[in-house]
């Protein structure tokens, strides 16, 4: 066999591995959300999305539920966004390269690994029982925020090196002082990419349930959180209780459910994509 | 240690959701409409959610919340005054109520409803009809494992064949439950079996096997009852069917259980908390049924009432 065939082959080969490995996953997402939407997609109607929570399956609505998720969402990401990304530029720009940075650093990586139930129980201590929050949007908000805070550093530091060294020199030639550099050329160019961070880490969070049980959030919340301090229940929350029930029809209201927080998910998601590419229709040097 | 290098970020981020915290009205218990916070096991919590839904139309304005944190994560919370009522699928640990007693909070037990476990078999299965509570024992004691693989070594008239086993795993109070009442201690089992926290997957597992035995809640057998056989449960006294009837006259032992409430004092101090308890009791025989579990008879409802209404006059001094 010659040298030329033999490479043919291998390439070959590797685009077919290739192929398959990547319709291995959106076949397995495809064949998920079809037998969901199989399931649940008759069970979504207006009453669904406005009622309360009930013992008979057909009665039963997401209201609370989803009002609690947006809550949560909204608030953590009030809290996790300013923290996060002034890290991340903390980080990346100021910080000064020593042994004690490096081990933040490593770190705040590690973080990003550790188990979110960990965060529930940390959650627990802290902002449940230390700060005195209670079961509260607040407690539930702070939790998750600390979850998603590592994501989010990450992502901000890995936008801000994406943007290339000659411009932050030039600007530094024009005699532009440190915050300017950062404040008209690098936030710009890396805006993009920390946005999309930011979302994905926020999408994560909507989608958490173990720490929010920990922390105390509940099964059953027949009011709309009117503040901070209010107790609430979250969309996964009501999908894991409702996956618990002995009645099928509740099964069928969990796929309801989750076809929901799909489509927040997506929502979110698509959100992400459009802001990173207006972002990035803006930049130009 | 990590946090400890991530202590900056960390005040930081604490002292912005403090900031955010001030700014805030936060709600409160007072008034005429006030808030229940209710917390425990997640066996109680669908007749507790019933009551509380038809709570709604007879007192609106006030906010009944029900957490699911486990009977000893309720009780927890119970005995540091941050709920008021506790669901609870076995009665109170002497630690917990040792706990309950430093943080001077004094409660009543009240008995809600019974639960059930049933012992299921695949429709083929023609010769399991009945099973001791011995037999049982002898399936799913630690000592089974790998050694009663066969459905002959249970009875010799049983089929040589594989036996299958499925049961709720070990982080449920079922679990805890069954091999309590079966095995004789808490959370002892054998580990070959096909454990899954899922009811419904042990329901089609079961269904899809001839040679398969499991068990799980009454509620789960009455939903998917025409998928499955009932195996009826000898304590002592000759196989009984578990049934309305059986479980609640006490003729099914070992495995029907008393689940309950406990009440506080502090709760017993509030009106509201003393309406919704009064509710519960007057209308659970009902709105049990409605769930899949087995009331009380309705005297013993009776007398749970006048039980917490001396507990309601005690807690005003």
């Amino acid at each position: 066999m010659s040298r030329h065939l033999r490479n043919r082959i291998q390439d070959l080969i590797f685009k077919y591995l290739g192929i398959v490995s990547t319709s291995v996953g959106i076949l397995l997402l495809a064949v998920f959300i079809g037998s969901i939407l199989k399931d649940g997609l008759g069970r979504i109607d207006w009453e669904f999305l406005t009622n309360l929570p009930s013992r008979k399956a057909e009665n039963a609505g997401i209201l609370t539920a989803w009002a609690g998720s947006l809550w949560l969402f909204v608030m953590t990401a009030v809290i996790s966004i300013p923290v996060g990304v002034a890290a991340g530029i903390y980080l990346e720009e100021y910080s000064v390269k020593n042994r004690f940075s490096s081990m933040l650093e490593v770190n705040i990586t590690n973080l990003a690994g550790v188990p979110s139930v960990i965060y529930g129980i940390l959650g627990l201590e802290i902002f449940v029982r230390t700060m005195r929050f209670g079961g509260s949007l607040l407690a539930g908000a702070c939790t998750l925020a600390l979850l998603i805070l590592p994501i989010i550093i990450v992502a901000t530091r890995e936008a801000i090196k994406a943007v290339p060294s000659t411009i932050k020199e030039a600007s530094f030639g024009m005699g532009a002082t440190k915050w300017q550099t950062l404040r008209y050329q690098i936030l710009p160019a890396a805006g993009g990419g920390i946005a999309t961070g930011i979302i994905l880490a926020l999408s994560r969070a909507i989608g958490e349930t173990a720490p929010v049980i920990v922390i105390g959030a509940l099964a059953y919340v027949p009011f709309v959180p009117k503040g901070p301090m209010d107790e609430f229940t979250v969309l996964p929350i009501q999908i894991f209780n409702w996956t618990s029930r002995p009645d099928p029809a509740f099964i069928t209201n969990a796929a309801a459910g989750i076809i929901i927080l799909l489509g927040v998910t997506f929502l979110l998601n698509g959100i992400a994509v459009y802001l990173r590419y207006r972002w990035q229709k803006k930049v130009s040097w | 240690m990590r946090c400890s290098k991530f202590f900056p970020l960390f005040v930081s981020a604490v002292s912005a959701t403090i900031l955010m915290g001030c700014g805030s009205g936060s709600s409160t218990d007072s008034g005429e409409s006030g808030t229940i916070n209710i917390d425990g096991s997640s066996t109680v919590y669908p007749i507790t959610e019933a009551i509380a839904e038809e709570f709604r139309t007879v007192s609106p304005d006030v906010r009944v919340t029900i957490g699911i944190s486990g009977t000893g994560g309720g009780f927890k919370k119970f005995a540091r005054g941050e709920t008021v009522i506790s669901d609870a699928s076995r009665p109170i640990k002497d630690s917990e109520a040792k706990a309950c007693q430093e943080n001077n909070i004094t409660y009543v037990e009240l008995t809600v409803a019974y639960d059930g476990l049933a012992v299921v078999v695949n429709k083929e299965n023609d010769w399991a009809t009945s099973l001791t509570a011995e037999e049982l024992k002898k399936i799913w004691e630690p000592a089974a494992q790998e050694t009663i693989v066969k459905w002959n070594q249970i009875r010799p008239e049983f089929p040589d064949e594989d036996l299958s086993l499925l049961g709720p795993g070990t982080a449920s109070g079922t679990f805890d439950y069954f091999t309590e009442a079966i095995v004789g201690e808490s959370g002892a089992s054998r580990g070959d079996y096909m454990p899954s926290e899922d009811d419904h997957v042990l329901v089609q597992g079961v269904a899809g096997n001839k040679y398969a035995l499991g068990f799980f809640g009454l509620a789960y057998y009455q939903e998917n009852a025409d998928r499955l056989k009932l195996v009826a449960v000898d304590g002592g006294n000759g196989p009984i069917l578990p049934s309305l009837n059986t479980v609640k006259n006490g003729e099914y032992t070992p495995l029907s259980r008393p689940i309950f409430i406990y009440v506080s004092n502090e709760g017993a101090k509030r009106p509201e908390v003393v309406k919704f308890v009064e509710f519960y009791l007057q209308n659970a025989a009902n709105l049990v049924t409605d769930v899949g579990y087995i009331p009380l008879p309705n005297q013993e409802y009776q007398t749970q009432l006048e039980k917490f209404r001396t507990f309601v006059q005690e807690s005003q001094v």
